[in-house]
């Protein structure tokens, strides 16, 4: 063990390793940019009728008779969009909720979120003619106004106590929450026929079945919001994950940081949900397998999981529409399949 | 070299002079006395409702390794982090140079005044080198990437904790010592004049306690940076602080040099510990030498 306070030599010695923060952001940038770009293009062009790419933008054929063109636009482009919207809003979110929550086993769903936005979904698929008043769909909404619902208790809760947002009241209270609103969904379920109880599993499988551009809009702008408020987490998170007082003293508003973090990552969240339904294992595997590649900085780490969440999502949903085809799984299942056995290899290897 | 704020120059020109200990409370809200002795850091009759401080007054000249000693559950942890602004008094207040901490902001706080916990469990696994330029974030925007500079304040920093070589490494593969000298090195790369350290030696074997030691009175003799300890070594503090101020019961018992504080009535009534204190006869330090529990 060296014993020196004064052990200046390996400064002098040896020849550092250039570290520069801004290189590895844009080499990490580009090199997840150009996955996602990549397999959000081609996964369009794959399934179960082939297409080609210069039939799809072949301008002599009119639209209506170009067979490839309406495959590619109508149906599969919408549902890459919003794997790519889902896919990176959930990674994002899984980042910002292990780095608030100190916990690198967190993911997206853990405080609740998804259970208020089941419940939310439910309601609206048992009891359709209380929303059918409104122009837009009711299930998306409902369940982001359940999302949100959920959001409010939590953060309550969590702040009820004492001074600051209290992380452990927050992890505990998503959690009961999450159990709570499990028996609620139960609950409603027992009260509705046949046909509703099969929408409500096919909605609590998570599927990317969107159908059209419509739902896709209606959620980009709250995703948007949430990743404008993304944007200025990373550093502090970094700090946070050191530790609140730590933080603090290096010149965090650690209170400020725990709020934003806590509802841009909710509202990204809710956002996803309700385009998707409740993907599991996305905001857990890509958060991780991304920190494997570029290490913990949550500069780095931030912006590339988005991007490779995206990617990975979209893939994941051409695995579940090529997988058995002509039978297209909802992508819930593809990602819970991937994501369970990683999750426990997660758990073995951090012991 | 750190690239030194003008305020640590400041408090090496402050602490030119010694002060009788009598004189040194609360002195720093006084506005008549001239800068040569205006403590770095003060506290004036500040009380905390819930964790029990009940009207702590201290003044930290500029310069000195100061030491706060005290049982387990005296509230020495909760008196750091008043100093350090992360609690809020109830009532009275923290000035820092004269100026009342909540006055100042935190980043502008955290560029004067640097914190060492006394454990670093991270959530994620950082290097070494991660950690010490995270010292950096007070002088940097919200946005700012750190440029070679930093870099270079952070490698120095490393450098002068003994640490330079485990850049690399991942800082959870790190020793218990090798870790506080790393979180050290973390405050030292703010660049800030004071450092509050959180039981610095507690969960570390003899060896590394000397090296924390030594690192301590090298840090604020070669950089000038005053050193606030808290801990319950009595030893240790005896070593390493000129300064020291008794809590007990979350008041302060008593304060000033060393020499005087720390006396066999300080310790019989702190731990009810009859104690024998006495100058080691090579060295000079003082020395606690528990006899027997007192009834």
């Amino acid at each position: 063990m060296t014993t020196g306070t004064r052990d200046r030599g390996s400064e002098i010695g040896g020849t550092p390793t250039a570290y520069s923060i801004r290189r590895r952001l844009i080499v990490a940038t580009a090199v997840f940019g150009l996955l996602a770009l990549v397999v959000c293009l081609a996964a369009p062009l794959v399934g179960p009728t082939p297409i080609r790419l210069a039939r799809v933008f072949d301008r002599s054929i009119p639209f209506r008779d170009n067979v490839d063109a309406q495959i590619f636009f109508i149906a599969r482009l919408p549902r890459a969009l919003a794997g790519a919207l889902v896919g990176s809003a959930l990674a994002a979110a899984g980042v910002v909720f292990q780095a608030l929550l100190r916990n690198p086993l967190a993911t997206p769903f853990t405080l609740g979120v998804s259970a208020g936005a089941a419940l939310g979904a439910i309601l609206a698929i048992t009891f359709p003619l209380a929303l059918s008043a409104l122009p837009v769909p009711a299930v998306p909404l409902a369940s982001l106004a359940g999302s949100l619902f959920a959001v409010g208790i939590v953060y309550a809760l969590a702040t009820a106590r004492r001074l600051g947002l209290s992380t452990h009241v927050l992890l505990l209270a998503g959690v009961t929450l999450n159990a709570f609103f499990s028996a609620l969904i139960l609950f409603v379920q027992y009260f509705s026929d046949q046909s509703q109880t099969v929408r409500t599993v096919r909605w609590l499988m998570g599927d990317l079945d969107v159908a059209t551009y419509t739902p896709i809009l209606a959620a980009l702008p709250l995703t948007i919001a949430a990743f404008v408020a993304f944007a200025w987490l990373p550093r502090s998170l970094n700090l946070l994950a050191v530790g609140a007082d730590a933080a603090a003293s290096r010149g965090v508003d650690v209170l400020h940081t725990q709020r934003l973090a806590f509802f841009s990552a909710s509202l990204a969240t809710g956002a996803a949900v309700s385009l998707g339904g409740p993907i599991g294992f996305v905001g857990i595997v890509v958060p991780h397998l991304v920190r494997l590649l570029v290490g913990a900085d949550h500069r780095v780490v931030l912006p590339s999981s988005a991007l490779f969440g995206a990617g990975f999502l979209v893939a994941c949903d051409v695995l579940a529409r090529t997988l058995l085809a002509p039978i297209e799984l909802p992508v819930g299942i593809i990602t819970a399949m991937i994501g369970g056995p990683f999750f426990l290899w997660l758990l073995v290897r951090s012991r | 070299m750190l690239r030194a704020d003008d305020v640590v120059v400041e408090y090496r020109s402050k602490s030119a002079g010694p002060k009788p200990p009598a004189e040194q409370t609360g002195v720093s809200t006084e506005p008549e006395r001239i800068a040569a002795e205006r403590p770095a850091l003060a506290g004036r009759g500040f009380s905390l409702a819930a964790p029990g401080l009940h009207g702590i007054s201290l003044a930290i000249p500029g310069g000195a390794v100061f030491g706060i000693l005290g049982p387990n559950g005296s509230g020495k942890t909760t008196l750091l982090r008043v100093l350090a602004g992360i609690l809020q008094p109830a009532a009275g207040r923290v000035s820092l140079d004269g100026v009342d901490l909540r006055r100042i902001p935190r980043r502008a706080i955290a560029r004067r005044m640097a914190v060492v916990p006394q454990e670093t469990h991270l959530a994620f696994d950082y290097s070494v080198l991660e950690i010490a330029l995270m010292g950096r974030y007070p002088h940097l925007g919200n946005f700012g990437l750190e440029g070679p500079g930093d870099v270079r304040v952070a490698r120095d920093a490393l450098a002068a904790t003994g640490t330079a070589h485990l850049e690399a490494r991942s800082f959870s593969t790190l020793s218990g010592g090798e870790k506080q000298r790393v979180v050290i090195a973390s405050a030292l790369a703010q660049a800030a004049g004071i450092m509050l350290l959180d039981e610095p030696t507690s969960s570390l074997d003899l060896g590394y306690q000397m090296d924390i030691g030594a690192l301590v009175r090298d840090l604020n003799r070669t950089r000038g940076v005053t050193m606030v300890i808290a801990t319950h070594d009595l030893n240790f503090a005896a070593g390493v602080c000129d300064e020291l101020a008794l809590l007990c019961d979350g008041q302060v018992m008593a304060s000033g040099p060393a020499e005087s504080v720390l006396t066999r009535e300080a310790i019989a009534a702190l731990y009810r510990v009859e104690a024998d204190v006495a100058r080691h006869p090579a060295t000079g330090r003082l020395m606690v030498m528990p006899i027997r529990k007192a009834s």
